[in-house]
Formats: structure tokens, C-alpha cells, sequence
């Protein structure tokens, strides 16, 4: 079986926030970068289909330069080898941009299987597996949490709202987007560190038709607005504690 | 003509369609006064057809097939991508649910045409409507721009306008029957009846306090404490998503989009950052208590108290003081 899984690199949970001077994306330079979460479940699951039906796991990522290091994690996580769109601009590339110079790199592969987290951390649109998908011409199946595959057909447990669920079936080839929390995430081992050294990853350039397929522009980014008036309540801890069960009690009135 | 796209499942309308019909008629009123559509897909529409009549709208279209009951992803392209065709409308507007997640993208990309999701406003940048959307997590938002010819779609965030702002009409509006012309044969995806996974055994949308926690618990180990100062006041315990896919907590008592959908009087947030996941779940709380180590933690621009500091200095802190 052949997988490929799309993985996105985004600023740490940590990193606190910087604008460009223009104020349209962040700085790019200050951040410090990992795996989108959702796309690292998506490996996981794929590794995991790997073992019971062999075969071989692809990550496919579209970014700048600084997108092989996310791609090597994956060598070592025990992908097999890797292709890399790479391009400067695609650091705040839409999801058509990023779908589109995704599907033009792989194509040629013939995936029976292809994975992706069902959103990113940083623009959070949920729509580039869903695109590719239209793109490629493959069935597809969103926020999945359990994936059997018994010969040339797919069965997948579809996350609905609420703690609701769905068994959805369909034929592969197919592309699913993989909700965080369907699986354990295993970490690199040392071996699968030196072993990443030796793995490809194979680059492939951003077509015109690719870098041309954007249908949106940001053109303002801010910090959010305040919803609600926030009395902040400082202090030493026991203080702060005191402070809080008296606000919560005289003036709130949620606790006796 | 704006149109929006309603959501149904089992004949029963998602309430999240008039949210996006309160959505859709503050975009007409910034566009002169264009004119809005209201469109349901599936079978057997007739009621919800009248039902959605009472809004404040030139037309309301069912558009029906055997085909599209259950819901697919290739159903609904195949329907919707005909009907837009023929409607011609300049903006389309969906609620940002889970179905919509899992075919908007894919129409957007059949048409062709710009898709702008989990929108929380609109506004104007001189002469075009931008869209207010969270980024980052919630650590950002960003005014955006759909490009490229009409129609533009744009998904609007769970809970962000209200379905009792949607206007109604003085008399019902005309409803308007559309055969959707889809195979059962073109649709590649055989969906089973929905499922809940374990009878929830705790309901939390009825406790009156809820204390909950995110990732800033960092180890198992830790969920006692938290226990410890939601007996000290009385509350339910829950969780953010990744606690409950840790295993930490069972599903059962996960707050957010995923999981239940909460109001209590008293919503305590411990080390929980506000990914906007998890907001959708618990904003409409009566109050909210935030308590990180990060002052810009989206959480606290939804909270009415916070406090910045270390959970494990402050939880015991708060527990004694609530005993005393």
C-alpha cells in the first residue's frame, strides 16, 4: 500500500506572536517551527497502516526551505522518503495554493492512501486536504478517528459534532483528513535519526499554475479584540486565591 | 443575490442555519439591500422548507433527491455545484459545522472559486467586504479577502452571531422546489447511521460549575489536584481536547466543538491556552475564570477573571481558600 501524508510546518504553541511592518502576516524569522499537530497523528496512523500492510509512507510538505526540518522528523518517526514544493512564498500560501502545488508533486505517485491533518495551527482553514481531494479526483472522507482498509476498499469512523460518530465506507484511492487524538503518537528513536540522513527528499519546484491558484489576501492581521471586560487579579498565590473566591462569591455570586 | 445554505440531518434543521441567516443579512444590509436566498438539501424538505419561510428572505429553494439522504461529500458537489450554477449568487454563505467542513472545500474547488471559513464578522475595506477570521490558534485574527470571480464562499464560526438575531419576515417568503439532478451511481462514499459512542453517562451541560483543564496540567499525575479544587466548589471536572486524547480524562468530559457545549454558571479554565475549539464550547458560560502562565492566552480575552501565574502554586492556593 502506498500512503502519503501531507504535513505542514507551524510556529510552536509557545511562540508568542510578531507582525510585519505592514502588518499583513507575522515575522516569519522570529518564529521557532514544528509539525502541525493534526498532520502528526496523520503520520502516526500512517505508519501504523504501514505495519500491518506494508507498503511504503511519503511525506509530501509545500514550503520554504525551512520546511526540511519538519520533513526529516518525519524520515525519523520512520517515514521513507520525502517531497518538498519548495518555494519562499508558500509561507502563507492559501489552501488552493498549497492543494494545488501538493497535487502537482504527486500526481506521478499513484497514493492509494493520502492523509493529512484536518486543520493547521496557523491559518486553520480546514480545506487543503478537501481540495486536493477535488483536485486529484479521489473520494474523501474529514475529521476521521479510526481507518480500516481491507483490500481495495476503506472504511473509516467519521467524527460528527457533539460525540457523535459516523462509519462511512468507500474505494480507494482516497484522501482522508485525520483528527488529532486517533492514535498515540510514537517519537523519533536515535536509529530512526540516523537513518532519516540517508532518506530522500526529493524536491520539486512551484509551478506558475500553482503559485497562481490563490484566492484570498490577508489585509489586515491584529491581535483579537476583547469580548469582555477581564478584572485581573494579582498578587501573591494564596492572595490571589483569597481575591478570587471573594469576587466569585460577593460580586459573581456563582459560589456560596 | 447572497445565498445561504442551510444544514439538516434526519429532517431536523442544524441551528446553526440561522446563524448563518443572521450572518448573511448583515452582509445584504452592508451590500444595499441584496437580495437573500435560503437553500436546503436532502429529502422529503417540505416542512423544513416552511419552517425556514418565517426568515426575513426573498426566497427559500429545497433542493431535493432521493440521492442526497444520508448526507455525502460527492452528493452534495454534484447538487450544489448544479443549483449554484443555475442561482448565480455573488456570495454564498454556510454555517462552519462539520459537513460543511467536509464538502465546501471540495465545491469551492469544483467552481473554482474562493472559500473563506470560520468567519466571526464582516466588515468593509474600501470597496470589498472583508472577513473577519481567527488565526493562529486565536493568537491573531486577520481581515480577509476572498479573490477571483463570484460566487465567494464563506463558512461562518459556530456561535459567532446569534440565531435569534435573524430577522423574520412580515409573511412567510415564497419556497421554491428544485429536483437536484445527482446519481446514486457518482457518489463514491456508503455512510451508516450516525452513533454516540458510550450513553453519556455525564451530562455537564447541566452543572451549575464546571472547573476544567488544559494542557498547562502537563502530567496525569496532576488531574487530582484539579479534582481536588472541583470538589472544594462544588463543580463538574472536564477537559480541552487534548487531555481527553491523552486519555487523561475520558471523552465523555470533553468541552469544545467536538465534545459538549456548556453554560454554567461558573466556568474555571485551568492551563487551558483558548484555541477557538474549545471557546465555541464554553463562551456562553455565565463566568469565566482563566488562570495561565501565558498573559496573551486567547482565554483571557473571553474571561471576566484571570489570573496569571503557575496552576501548581495556585490551584492548592485556591482550594484552601475555598475551605476556609
Amino acid at each position: 500500500m502506498k500512503i502519503a501524508v501531507c504535513i505542514k510546518q507551524v510556529p510552536t504553541r509557545d511562540w508568542q506572536p510578531r507582525l510585519n511592518d505592514a502588518k499583513t502576516w507575522i515575522r516569519e524569522q522570529d518564529a521557532t517551527y514544528e509539525m502541525n499537530e493534526p498532520d502528526a497523528y496523520a503520520l502516526e496512523e500512517a505508519l501504523r497502516l504501514r505495519e500491518k500492510q506494508g507498503g511504503e509512507v511519503v511525506v509530501c510538505s509545500a514550503g520554504p526551505a525551512r520546511v526540511a526540518q519538519v520533513l526529516r522528523e518525519a524520515l525519523a518517526r520512520g517515514a521513507d522518503r520525502a517531497i518538498h514544493v519548495e518555494d519562499d512564498g508558500l509561507g502563507n500560501a492559501d489552501a488552493f495554493v498549497i492543494a494545488t502545488a501538493l497535487a502537482s508533486a504527486m500526481q506521478d505517485e499513484q497514493f492509494d492512501l493520502i492523509l493529512t491533518g484536518l486543520q493547521s495551527d496557523d491559518h486553520g482553514f480546514a480545506q487543503t486536504g478537501v481540495i486536493l481531494a477535488e483536485r486529484l479526483d479521489r473520494s474523501h472522507a474529514t475529521i476521521i478517528m479510526e481507518v480500516q482498509v481491507t483490500g481495495a476498499s476503506l472504511r473509516v469512523k467519521r467524527e460528527l459534532e457533539g460525540g457523535w460518530f459516523q462509519w462511512v465506507d468507500m474505494p480507494l484511492p482516497a484522501v482522508l483528513t485525520i483528527q488529532s487524538g486517533i492514535n498515540q503518537l510514537r517519537y523519533a528513536t536515535l536509529k530512526g535519526i540516523m537513518a532519516a540522513k540517508k532518506k530522500e527528499i526529493r524536491k520539486a519546484a512551484l509551478l506558475p499554475a500553482a503559485a497562481g491558484a490563490t484566492k484570498s489576501r490577508i489585509v489586515a492581521l491584529y491581535p483579537p479584540e476583547k469580548a469582555k471586560q477581564t478584572h485581573m487579579i494579582t498578587g501573591s498565590p494564596a492572595e490571589a486565591a483569597k481575591e478570587l473566591v471573594r469576587r466569585l462569591r460577593d460580586d459573581a455570586r456563582v459560589i456560596q | 443575490m447572497i445565498l445561504v445554505i442551510g444544514e439538516q440531518r434526519g429532517g431536523k434543521l442544524n441551528r446553526a442555519t440561522w446563524e448563518a441567516i443572521a450572518a448573511a443579512q448583515q452582509l445584504s444590509a452592508a451590500e444595499n439591500n441584496e437580495p437573500l436566498t435560503i437553500l436546503i438539501a436532502g429529502a422529503n424538505l417540505d416542512p423544513l422548507g416552511d419552517e425556514l419561510a418565517a426568515a426575513a428572505v426573498q426566497e427559500v429553494v429545497t433542493l431535493a433527491a432521493a440521492a442526497l439522504e444520508p448526507y455525502t461529500p460527492d452528493g452534495f458537489t454534484a447538487a450544489l455545484q448544479a443549483a449554484i450554477t443555475e442561482l448565480g449568487p455573488s456570495t454564498v454563505v454556510l454555517p462552519h459545522t462539520y459537513q460543511t467542513r467536509d464538502f465546501a472545500p471540495k465545491l469551492a474547488a469544483r467552481l473554482d472559486r474562493a472559500i473563506i471559513t470560520d468567519v466571526t464578522a464582516v466588515k468593509r475595506v474600501g470597496n470589498d467586504a472583508a472577513f473577519v477570521r481567527p488565526m493562529f490558534q486565536g493568537k491573531l485574527t486577520a481581515d480577509v479577502v476572498p479573490e477571483g470571480p463570484a460566487p465567494h464562499f464563506i463558512t461562518i464560526q459556530i456561535g459567532a452571531y446569534r440565531a435569534d438575531q435573524a430577522a423574520r419576515g412580515a409573511s412567510p417568503a415564497p419556497v421554491r422546489r428544485m429536483a437536484a439532478a445527482v446519481q446514486a451511481s457518482a457518489i463514491r462514499q456508503k455512510p451508516e447511521a450516525p452513533f454516540q459512542e458510550a450513553r453519556q453517562a455525564v451530562d455537564l451541560s447541566q452543572a451549575e460549575r464546571i472547573v476544567s483543564v488544559g494542557r498547562g496540567i502537563k502530567e496525569q499525575s496532576n488531574i487530582p489536584l484539579a479534582q481536588g479544587l472541583a470538589e472544594a466548589l462544588g463543580a463538574e471536572l472536564a477537559a480541552s481536547r487534548p487531555i481527553c486524547d491523552a486519555g487523561w480524562l475520558p471523552m465523555e468530559r470533553q468541552v469544545g466543538s467536538s465534545g459538549q457545549t456548556v453554560a454554567p454558571k461558573l466556568y474555571l479554565a485551568l492551563g487551558i491556552s483558548g484555541a477557538i475549539q474549545h471557546l465555541v464550547g464554553m463562551k456562553g458560560s455565565n463566568t469565566i475564570v482563566a488562570i495561565n502562565k501565558d498573559p496573551d492566552a486567547p482565554i483571557f480575552e473571553v474571561a471576566d477573571y484571570g489570573i496569571v501565574g503557575d496552576l501548581f502554586e495556585i490551584i492548592p492556593a485556591l482550594t484552601t481558600a475555598l475551605k476556609s
